[in-house]
């Protein structure tokens, strides 16, 4: 069972990976988009982790929904909607128990990656953080391990896409041959459950 | 790369410091990143409100004032605002005959305008939206995020804004807002590419003795590169792939707007070239506006915004203005 202290690991894991790939993230930024998709993801990450040590929600809806309305009023760009709305989205689905099963956790997931679709309108294989959160959701009936795998997967899988959705999409036939930074920055966030699981 | 900063992450939060200090007809609250016109909200009259990532200056900070902007949202560089900015922003504007949130076709500044226009309208606030896409280097399909707003966000936040400052009424405002943009496209290149505070280092390799065309205003690349042009054949292809675009009857206003680092000497010297294409192209000319409006930090290289108006368009657009960006007329 997944309590709220498992959830906020989960945001302070996810805090802690963007903070070492913030580089790395707005590096694959640069050749397809305007290089602040690290800074953005940190700033609001960080004010996550800091909200939930400061708040202390004891569910792990209100863990979800308070992460995710922090990153809408932090990040900025698209990631910040998209990424609020779908940790908000996945907050409301959980409800108000004070744990939830991993079973439980994985619709919930599923449903906040769907209203991330329906937001950014991306499909899989538009070459965005869909394509990373899509497969991982499909495999967490596997666990956290085969989730972290195919997020991993999947967001190397954007690299030969022609990007369709978001700023790397006025590149057209340019976008291919690199890896998508959002998709990039999803695997994080999926990563960060095994962290969180862990020890 | 050297800047003329402290660190990267004061930048925004020191610039409108700065704003602050130079322009006292603005109220600027750094803290929660708006900058509304000081005399707001003014009575019977449509606010107009806009933003988008710092770094485009004046774009739009500079363009709040009598005549134009009611409110600015400044995000971090090249980042959208947050619906906060925009809620907060419209609660200090409505004097009870609504807003119009001009935003420009990115998938971050509609989302966070979008999501600020529905919490706006829960507080009791009139608000319209109208995009802005008038770039035509990004073929509008399906499989993109469509056209971006440029150098046309000028021409609408002017000409509805003078709209707004004579007491026209919000579907009014509205709708000249929405025809300005249809009336306009743009098309820009770069000579170098731009460095953000946080990178440090330009956004894409651009080598000497190249060009990228087809280029927005956040550093990312442009559809084509291809080695270096003379201001003459740059203005050849820009006008050129604007014509393709829209075949003006009416007279137009041109814009040849700086990314940033090219100097007013060379823009200039484009300018004439534009002017001379529009001519060989039976293409009239009503305003020229030759400047650094709707920048990329500091990119080297120019755009050029055609609009067709008609005398109305034309009435409003010579109304005066009072901004920190623009000013005519009083």
């Amino acid at each position: 069972m997944l309590d709220a202290d498992f959830f906020r690991r989960w945001m302070t894991a996810t805090a802690a990976f963007v903070e070492r790939e913030a580089e790395r993230l707005t590096a694959l930024d640069s050749p397809i988009g305007d290089a602040d998709h690290g800074s953005n993801l940190l700033r609001g990450f960080r004010a996550v982790a800091a909200t939930l040590e400061k708040e202390a929600p004891d569910t792990p809806g209100a863990v979800l929904t308070l992460a995710g309305r922090t990153l809408i009023s932090t990040v900025g760009g698209a990631s910040g909607p998209l990424y609020g709305t779908l940790l908000r989205r996945t907050g409301k689905a959980l409800g108000d128990a004070g744990e939830v099963s991993e079973e439980q956790f994985a619709g919930a997931l599923r449903a906040g990656v769907d209203a991330v679709m329906t937001l950014g309108g991306a499909a899989s294989g538009d070459k965005t953080m869909i394509d990373t959160l899509v497969p991982a959701v499909d495999a967490l009936d596997a666990g956290f391990g085969a989730a972290r795998t195919a997020a991993e997967q999947g967001a190397l899988a954007t690299t030969p896409l022609q990007a369709r959705k978001g700023r790397a999409s006025y590149l057209g036939e340019r976008s291919i041959g690199h890896q998508d930074p959002g998709a990039t920055s999803a695997s994080l966030l999926i990563a960060a459950l095994v962290e969180a699981a862990g020890e | 790369m050297k800047m003329l900063i402290n660190v990267p992450e004061t930048v925004v939060a020191d610039a409108l410091r700065g704003m602050a200090a130079a322009h006292p007809e603005l109220t600027v609250d750094v803290e929660n990143r708006v900058i509304v016109r000081r005399d707001a909200p003014v009575d019977g009259k449509v606010a107009l409100i806009s933003g988008g990532g710092s770094g485009h200056e004046p774009l739009h900070g500079g363009f709040v004032g009598p005549g134009m902007l009611s409110a600015a949202c400044p995000g971090e560089v090249f980042t959208s605002p947050v619906p906060d900015q925009m809620v907060r922003a419209a609660a200090a504007v409505d004097s009870g005959a609504g807003v119009l949130f001009i935003v420009k076709n990115y998938t971050g500044d509609v989302l966070n305008f979008d999501m600020a226009a529905e919490l706006a309208e829960d507080e009791g606030i009139q608000v319209a939206k109208v995009l802005v896409n008038d770039d035509v280097a990004v073929t509008d399909s399906l499989y993109t995020a469509g056209r971006r707003g440029t150098g046309a966000t000028l021409f609408v936040e002017k000409i509805a804004g003078a709209a707004a400052e004579e007491g026209q009424p919000l579907e009014r405002v509205e709708a000249i807002a929405r025809q300005v943009n249809e009336n306009a496209r743009s098309f820009g290149v770069a000579l170098s590419a731009c460095t953000t505070p946080a990178k440090g280092s330009p956004t894409f390799d651009l080598p000497p003795g190249e060009l990228e065309l087809g280029v927005g205003i956040h550093g990312e690349p442009g559809r084509e590169r291809r080695p270096m042009m003379t201001s003459r054949e740059i203005a050849d292809f820009s006008v050129h792939a604007i014509l393709e675009d829209m075949s003006p009857r009416n007279p137009v206003l041109v814009l040849v707007n700086g990314m940033g680092a090219t100097p007013l000497l060379e823009l200039y010297g484009f300018n004439a070239e534009v002017q001379r294409v529009l001519a060989e192209r039976g293409v009239a000319v009503a305003r020229t506006l030759v400047g650094n409006y709707v920048t990329s930090l500091d990119m080297a290289g120019a755009s050029v915004t055609l609009c067709q108006v008609d005398e109305e368009l034309l009435r409003l657009w010579d109304a005066p203005v009072k901004t920190a960006g623009l000013r005519w007329g009083v």
